[in-house]
């Protein structure tokens, strides 16, 4: 068991600044407004340092320094990008522990997460887009004896990028990565919520990219946000959130007709087949564990697997023993490396997921475990804990249509294979899914039969660079963390080459 | 004097109920926040890290279409002062899960909430919910997903709690 050090205090892994600038080609520049708003942490709930609070202006001024950039930055050779990722994977790899205590101070969760997942998955994420763009090629076509048809990948050039509280570095990186590969140049507002993590990175990696590649503004959606989605002068604008604010920023983009990935969140089944409980082994052991990652990072993760579908057979004694093991769970100071649940990221998170406690009572679900706020008492009674909470009840249920982004499960029972699958796509959302089974015919048709960009047949939760991440229905569009998303990055270019002398003879 | 809970007028056509009404706090403020960009919508949004939250825009930022349906009009002006007009929307496959119950918007201490308008001020938007008491929407669902299609149809004939 470790315990790491509150930031500031004697032998932490980081001291904070009293207060952030924007990070604007390549050095920190106040707001020109000169505002600025605390950043407070869940795991006291009191503010540690203070963010620039951007506008519209410091949007242009990122704006700026980004087109300034990205045409030299746009012809570096893909050798040459790859090379600048892998510095920063490898910086970020030697790291590990600061940007994993700034990361859970800022956002409240665990730090075996940060230290196991977050920042080493961050790293990752860049040598595997550094791998990508050296190996992709061109395309090229022989459309008749004289006439070839060449493609090029060519960067957009600016692009804009919106990022989530939830895996702040994590998901900043996952539209980084990609970008940056293709030769973008980027400006990143974060989310308000976690303003700080990703200023911390940009602190270590800062130097090595050349100036104004990545420029990083802080700020509220309506005063940062806005004024870089709907900017005229972004050739493309990722967003990760939710529904509403979603449809507004391709609303934004349809006026610039500029193309625009979103994730916008799911409610995500987990799926148990029968067979799963034959024998009380290992795999039952690992599929307890699969129903119990309800909690990872407090919930808080757009593909939560937080609608569980028993089959009848086994609902009762399954639940039973999932039930028992999710009371073990060990809430407590997120700095603790035995703690499994931290605290969820803001007041406001909060009080949501609470208020759909309440109407999950309302609606008729049965209380399993939990359903209240956590007071973990000391220094961390003001921390914005949340007791793990499993409900039963029915699939039409808000508690089981509505993204409570939090540690709340919805259980309900299934029939048969058609049953689950009914059930199980019965959603707006289509963004992950769980399938466990021992019979592998039976996985696989629900993998396939599930309408949800990504399936986890026997495991959950894992986000490894190469494995295509994106949603079928409202949960969005464009696919991350594969070289797929490349392509969101870059424009064809088709040069269409006569190596003929003689002329078409229409004139 | 107290500030009141407004209630929306009904807006969907065929029914006489209203679905949405604002707690005294979520008055004051969309009172101020009026004052200082005008006119202003809400739009309910659906999941993900600021989700399931009402966001709240100046009137028209979001396009509304077929797609949505506007659950009702709230006049948030004072006592014989000019009309305030603010609706309240919601995606339409959104609301086929949502209308068996009444919301109420309130507000609380937090931060961020997409690009909606009382983010600067330190708060946010929050729905409160209750069942339409006339229903119980999954009385007799526990094997069944129909029973609640049903139960959720009869819900627009059902008053607020």
């Amino acid at each position: 068991m470790t315990v790491y050090s509150v930031p500031g205090a004697p032998g932490s892994k980081i001291t904070f600044k009293s207060r952030y600038e924007n990070w604007i080609g390549g050095e920190w520049v106040a707001p020109v407004k000169g505002q600025y708003f605390e950043d407070i942490t869940p795991v006291t709930g009191k503010a540690f340092t203070e963010v620039a609070r951007g506008t519209a202006e410091d949007i242009e001024l990122a704006l700026d320094a980004a087109h300034k950039a990205a045409p030299a930055w746009g012809k570096t050779s893909p050798a040459e990008r790859a090379a600048v990722l892998g510095k920063i994977a490898d910086l970020i790899d030697a790291n590990v522990e600061m940007l994993a205590v700034a990361e859970t101070w800022d956002n409240g969760k665990a730090i075996r997460e940060t230290i196991n997942a977050d920042i080493p998955l961050a790293a990752d994420h860049f040598r595997y887009f550094a791998a990508a763009i050296r190996a992709q090629d061109g395309d090229h076509a022989q459309l008749d004896g004289d006439t070839v048809s060449y493609q090029f990948h060519e960067p957009l050039g600016v692009v804009g990028q919106i990022i989530p509280w939830n895996f702040p570095i994590l998901m900043a990186v996952w539209k980084l990565a990609p970008a940056l590969a293709a030769g973008n140049a980027v400006v990143l507002k974060p989310a308000e919520q976690t303003p700080v993590s990703i200023l911390v990175l940009m602190e270590l990696i800062g130097d090595i990219l050349p100036p104004g590649v990545v420029n990083i503004v802080n700020g509220f959606g309506l005063e940062a946000g806005k004024p870089l989605a709907s900017s005229n002068r972004i050739r493309k604008i990722a967003f990760t959130g939710e529904t509403t604010t979603g449809r507004l920023i391709l609303q934004y983009a349809s006026a610039n007709i500029i193309p625009s990935t979103v994730e916008l969140g799911g409610k995500s089944p987990n799926i148990f087949f029968s067979d799963v409980a034959e024998a009380k082994d290992a795999f039952y052991d690992k599929a307890q564990e699969g129903f119990v990652l309800f909690a990872f990072n407090q919930g808080e993760v757009c593909t939560a697997p937080s609608r569980a579908l028993l089959q009848k057979p086994i609902y009762d004694s399954f639940l039973g023993d999932a039930v028992t093991r999710a009371r073990k769970i060990i809430q407590g100071n997120p700095l603790d490396t035995d703690t499994q649940m931290g605290a969820q990221a803001s007041n406001d998170q909060l009080e949501k997921i609470l208020s759909y406690i309440d109407i999950g009572t309302k609606e008729g679900a049965k209380l399993a475990l939990g359903g209240e706020r956590a007071d973990l008492g000391g220094d961390l009674t003001d921390g914005y804990y949340v007791q793990p909470t499993i409900f039963e009840g029915h699939n039409k249920m808000r508690l089981f249509q509505e993204e409570i982004f939090g540690p709340v499960l919805a259980v309900t029972s299934f029939t048969d294979y058609d049953d689950a699958i009914s059930i199980a796509n019965d959603t707006i959302y289509g963004l992950g899914a769980g399938v466990w089974s021992r019979n592998g015919n039976v996985a696989y048709r629900a993998g396939r039969d599930i309408q949800a960009g990504r399936v986890w047949v026997n495991n959950y939760h894992a986000y490894p660079a190469g494995a295509a991440f994106g949603g079928y229905k409202s949960s969005g569009i464009g696919r991350e963390n594969n070289k797929l998303a490349l392509g969101h990055y870059q424009q064809t270019k088709n040069l269409l080459v006569s190596y003929s002398e003689n002329k078409l003879g229409f004139f | 004097m107290s500030t009141p809970t407004i209630t929306a007028s009904v807006t969907i056509a065929d029914e006489t109920v209203p679905r949405v009404q604002l707690a005294p706090a979520a008055v004051d403020l969309l009172r101020s926040l009026w004052e200082e960009h005008g006119p202003l919508m809400f739009h309910q949004s659906g999941g993900c890290c600021d989700g399931s939250s009402p966001m709240l825009f100046m009137a028209g930022e979001f396009i509304t279409s077929d797609q949505d349906v506007r659950l009702g009009q709230f006049d948030i002006a004072p006592a014989n002062e000019p009309s305030q007009p603010l609706d309240f929307w919601m995606s339409a496959e959104q609301f086929t899960y949502w209308s068996h119950t009444f919301l109420t918007v309130d507000v609380v201490p937090g931060r961020g909430s997409g690009f909606s308008a009382e983010a600067p001020r330190g708060v946010r938007f929050l729905i409160r919910s209750e069942l339409m008491t006339t229903m119980t929407p999954f009385a007799d669902s526990a094997d069944s997903d129909t029973a609640g299609e049903d139960a959720v149809a009869s819900a627009t004939k059902a008053v607020p709690a």
